[in-house]
């Protein structure tokens, strides 16, 4: 083990790391103290920058409204729960919902026909097969708003013809995320499909399993980290559309439900009156819209991680 | 075996390629025809104009400096978000003082990567609401607060952040930049794990300092990863609509104070949705897809080098 280390005794912690390596009597980045302190100062500002508004977004929730709108500093009084309940029934709960169904059916319905497309292109030869791949991949270049336009009267159109379909319904948004989610979703599955092993598959079609049989019971189980980390990027994607919701779900008459999705329901309160003179409310809607994503991620934020990088890196 | 090849292929295809080239695709299309009409949006009434639209969108000041911004974003949101995440990357993979092993991160390594991960699975309004309450501008908002407790602002006339129009550009690219950090600095390091230790080692031996270490080999052999993350972040910089319709002053998608800080898609969504001038916003679009394209090839051929193999 080395001796130089106690020059520093403020880190001992590298012994725990535990590489067996030959003994080394030079250190790497040895002379860089002025360095280190510096960009460890600086990771600490950083994670500090990323905490205190967050916490301090938390704690406004408990502080009343004139609190808020007297001072940064000032430390909540009491600590009930008043606001988190007036944030609830003001829509978040409703919003929460929509979203809920609208990801539920979106996340299966892009998987799904997702893993389907991507598969036949990867693994089946025929004509053509080329061109449409290009023209998945085509897809994932260009910026949505791009056809926000001619999107929205489309979308109109198909509600005339049926109302499930329209303007402001669940299943149109669901199947205009899924539309926005194929590019990226074929792109990434189908050079995970190609680094697959044949062999399984041949086996089984010579035992005279079907073509659908073998993709749902052989390839998909086989698939399954890469479908994994499509599905998380295609989550925190969807969870984070904003653009396609404030134009297509609005409602078109005047008592119509309101299906908002959380993020633009969130902002349509802060925008209005709803939470003008309560802003303890808006905190504690926030701190609601928050808190579950921190727990999905502190629990699997190693996947997450994993599957973000994954997804960009392929 | 090749029975029933034929029909699983179509079926399996069918309704991916119909939902694709229906919401998608065509709508693409659509928009060039319709950035060739007058149409207004609100009724099915349109002429064919030529180029009117274009040539209009020369002369619009408002659109003019819509670029520029969208330029400023394009170029700066990129470079800092790629330093600031190369830097930290860096340290918590490789700058720490590897007493035994050599090669390892500062302490605390994986705690700093879950913080400062955590923006990006906030969805961006949550960002949008929390930035707004953090740059208001009396001394009750969190920036102010802390730049008058340290002294660094006055009570009296507190910074006035998002409505100085001086000043308001800046704020969004910081808001960008503090969320975007995390994911980049995420992605360098599973690029830098891949790197084998055998050469950091060998750069050791050879009594290379850090920052050379960093320069010499890091930074090339990341050089593709970097590269994809300078597309990824030019696609935030050229859409950056959430963020700014939600955070800026300005009624009907933000864009102030007086369109300081407007962005195409800001500009479009307000032609299209309150001015009704749905053929001009389609014009705006066709520009957006030009400007995406000709910066796609020319980041791909300005940054292009040689792979290197390990």
């Amino acid at each position: 083990m080395s001796t130089s280390t106690d020059t520093n005794p403020a880190v001992p912690a590298q012994r725990a790391a535990g590489r067996p390596k030959a003994d080394r009597t030079t250190r790497f980045g040895e002379g860089g103290g002025v360095l280190n302190v510096f960009s460890h100062g600086f990771l600490a500002v950083w994670a500090l920058l990323i905490i205190f508004p967050l916490v301090w977004v938390v704690l406004g929730s408990f502080k009343t409204d004139a609190q808020i709108n007297g001072s940064a500093w000032s430390w909540p009084a009491s600590w009930g729960f008043d606001a988190f309940t007036r944030a609830w029934s003001k829509g978040i709960g409703g919003f929460f919902l929509n979203t809920l169904i609208v990801l539920a059916g979106s996340l299966t319905l892009t998987m799904l026909l997702g893993g389907m497309a991507a598969y036949v292109l990867a693994r089946y030869e025929f004509k053509g097969n080329r061109a449409i791949y290009y023209l998945f991949v085509a897809g994932s270049m260009f910026p949505v708003y791009l056809a926000l336009v001619p999107l929205f009267f489309m979308v109109r159109n198909l509600g005339e013809i049926t109302p499930l379909l329209g303007l402001n319904s669940y299943l149109g948004l669901i199947l205009v995320y899924v539309a926005y989610s194929l590019p990226f979703t074929v792109f990434f599955l189908y050079s995970f499909f190609r680094t697959l092993p044949t062999a399984v598959h041949e086996a089984a079609m010579l035992d005279g399993c079907s073509h659908t049989r073998a993709f749902f019971q052989i390839m998909v189980p086989m698939a399954k980290p890469g479908l994994v980390s499509v599905a998380i990027f295609n989550v925190l994607g969807q969870w984070n559309q904003y653009i396609l919701p404030v134009t297509l779900m609005q409602p078109t008459t005047a008592g119509e439900a309101d299906h908002s999705m959380l993020a633009q329901g969130l902002v349509n309160l802060a925008l209005q009156s709803g939470y003008k003179s309560d802003a303890p409310a808006l905190f504690a809607g926030m701190t609601i819209a928050m808190l579950p994503v921190l727990v999905v991620y502190l629990s699997f934020q190693r996947q997450v991680q994993a599957g973000l990088t994954s997804a960009t890196l392929k | 075996m090749r029975h029933g090849k034929y029909p699983f292929i179509v079926g399996f295809l069918f309704l991916p390629i119909v939902l694709y080239v229906g919401l998608v695709l065509w709508p693409y299309a659509q928009t060039f025809g319709y950035s060739l009409t007058d149409w207004s949006g609100q009724s099915q009434e349109m002429n064919f104009v030529g180029l009117d639209n274009y040539a209009k969108l020369l002369d619009d000041e408002v659109f003019l400096g819509a670029i520029w911004h969208n330029l400023l974003l394009l170029i700066l949101l990129p470079l800092v978000t790629i330093l600031i995440a190369l830097f930290f990357a860096f340290m918590l993979n490789v700058g720490g003082k590897g007493g035994t092993g050599g090669i390892q991160g500062v302490r605390g390594a994986s705690f700093y990567k879950v913080v400062f991960f955590f923006p990006q699975v906030l969805s961006i309004a949550i960002l949008a609401v929390l930035w707004g309450a953090v740059y208001r501008t009396d001394g009750a908002g969190l920036a102010n607060g802390v730049l008058i407790k340290l002294g660094l602002a006055d009570a009296a006339h507190p910074v006035q952040w998002l409505s100085d129009p001086d000043m308001v550009m800046w704020c969004v690219l910081a808001v960008l930049v503090w969320s975007g950090v995390g994911f980049y600095l995420v992605l360098f390091s599973a690029a830098m794990q891949g790197i084998p230790k055998d050469i950091y080692e060998a750069a050791l031996l050879d009594g290379a300092k850090r920052g050379q270490t960093f320069l010499k080999i890091t930074l090339p052999l990341l050089w593709e990863t970097v590269q994809t993350a300078w597309v990824y972040l030019a696609i935030v910089a050229m859409d950056a609509f959430a963020l700014v319709s939600s955070i800026t002053p300005g009624a009907y998608f933000g864009g102030g104070p007086d369109h300081h800080s407007e962005l195409i898609s800001t500009y479009l969504m307000r032609s299209f949705l309150r001015n009704g001038e749905a053929g001009y916003a389609c014009a705006m679009g066709v520009v957006i897809f030009f400007f995406t394209l000709i910066l796609s090839v020319v980041s791909l051929w300005a940054t292009k080098r040689d792979r290197i193999e390990y």
